[in-house]
């Protein structure tokens, strides 16, 4: 191949400030900074917003009113009663990678949700977060939900096992599905980026396709980051209700 | 065979994840479309639902696409 590609180099960590204690690198990298200037642009949006209360809100006081009332009705349709405590874990959550995935469409910058681990953490907090609630609020009776009621008992040895692997699945899926949306998207991008600068005039349908592929990605950034907050939702509903 | 060839052959055969991508899509916006003409009031009950699906339809291809990179840059 005569191009010279490196779709993934974007993706790349690099140390901003090296610290190094013990062993253990705990480096200020870009990804870091990336989460920071997120919660700094969220915390800035919400406190700044709404911090004036006007009866008629203006502009931004209407986008900090539109996502809050956005995540609250999500929470109250899919995760049903009971639900409201954890309302502000699953609105950190949809901010949060709402924030990551629309800073890393801006060129240049980092997507942090690009980062299997990142998306994993959140993954693997959202779990462990519900598996606790359930086992909270119903004790050993969390266990009827791998459990399908009114099945044959013979059915029940084929079924218990698929119900228990489709629960401990879903870290994964969640993750990779949030990180695999991000990775693909902007390796596409930089793959035909890359065509447009290795074909001279023609670099203008290239050019043109990238241009299409950022409409689709400005969606995909908000669609998953709904995903992920309506997915985390219906895991709610199962540890509270149990089906 | 060498293992640059073979890698490039896996990395093709992982994009076949894309065929069921695209028949989950499409199925989806299908129904979508379907169900608005009979009921266009029902258009903003369906549409979140629309694309809920789209989205987690269009993730199962990407599973294929991950496996596609990993393939080529990462073993």
């Amino acid at each position: 191949m005569a191009l010279e590609l490196h779709p993934l180099e974007q993706f790349k960590i690099a140390p901003l400030i090296p610290i190094h204690i013990g062993g253990l690198d705990v480096s200020y990298t870009n990804s870091a900074l990336f989460m920071t200037i997120a919660v700094v642009l969220i915390t800035a949006l919400l406190v700044l917003g709404t911090g004036r209360g006007a009866l008629v809100p203006g502009r931004w006081q209407s986008v900090a009113e539109m996502s809050y009332e956005f995540v609250a009705d999500m929470v109250e349709t899919n995760a049903g009663h009971g639900a409201e405590p954890y309302f502000p874990f699953v609105f950190t959550l949809f901010m949060f990678v709402l924030f990551s995935n629309l800073l890393g469409l801006i060129p240049y910058s980092y997507t942090v949700t690009s980062q299997i681990i990142v998306t994993f953490a959140l993954a693997a907090t959202v779990f462990i977060g519900v598996t606790i609630v359930g086992f909270v609020k119903h004790g050993i009776h969390f266990g009827r939900l791998f459990v399908p009621e009114g099945v044959p008992i013979i059915l029940l040895f084929l079924l218990v096992p698929i119900e228990l692997l489709s629960y401990f699945i879903r870290p994964f899926t969640l993750s990779i599905r949030l990180f695999a949306n991000m990775l693909a998207g902007h390796t596409m991008l930089a793959i035909f980026g890359g065509f447009a600068a290795s074909v001279g005039l023609l670099a203008i349908f290239p050019v043109l396709l990238d241009v299409a592929i950022f409409a689709l990605e400005i969606l995909v950034a908000a669609l998953q980051a709904y995903v992920f907050a309506i997915l985390t939702c219906l895991y709610l509903r199962d540890a509270l209700h149990l089906h | 065979m060498d293992l640059a060839s073979a890698k490039m052959i896996g990395a093709g055969l992982a994009c076949i994840a894309l065929v069921g991508a695209g028949i989950g899509i499409g199925n989806v916006f299908s129904s979508l479309i379907s169900a608005v003409a009979r009921n266009p009031a029902a258009q903003a009950q369906v549409q979140p639902f629309a694309f809920l699906g789209f989205a987690l339809a269009e993730a199962t291809g990407l599973f294929g696409l991950a496996i596609a990179f990993l393939i080529l840059f990462v073993f």
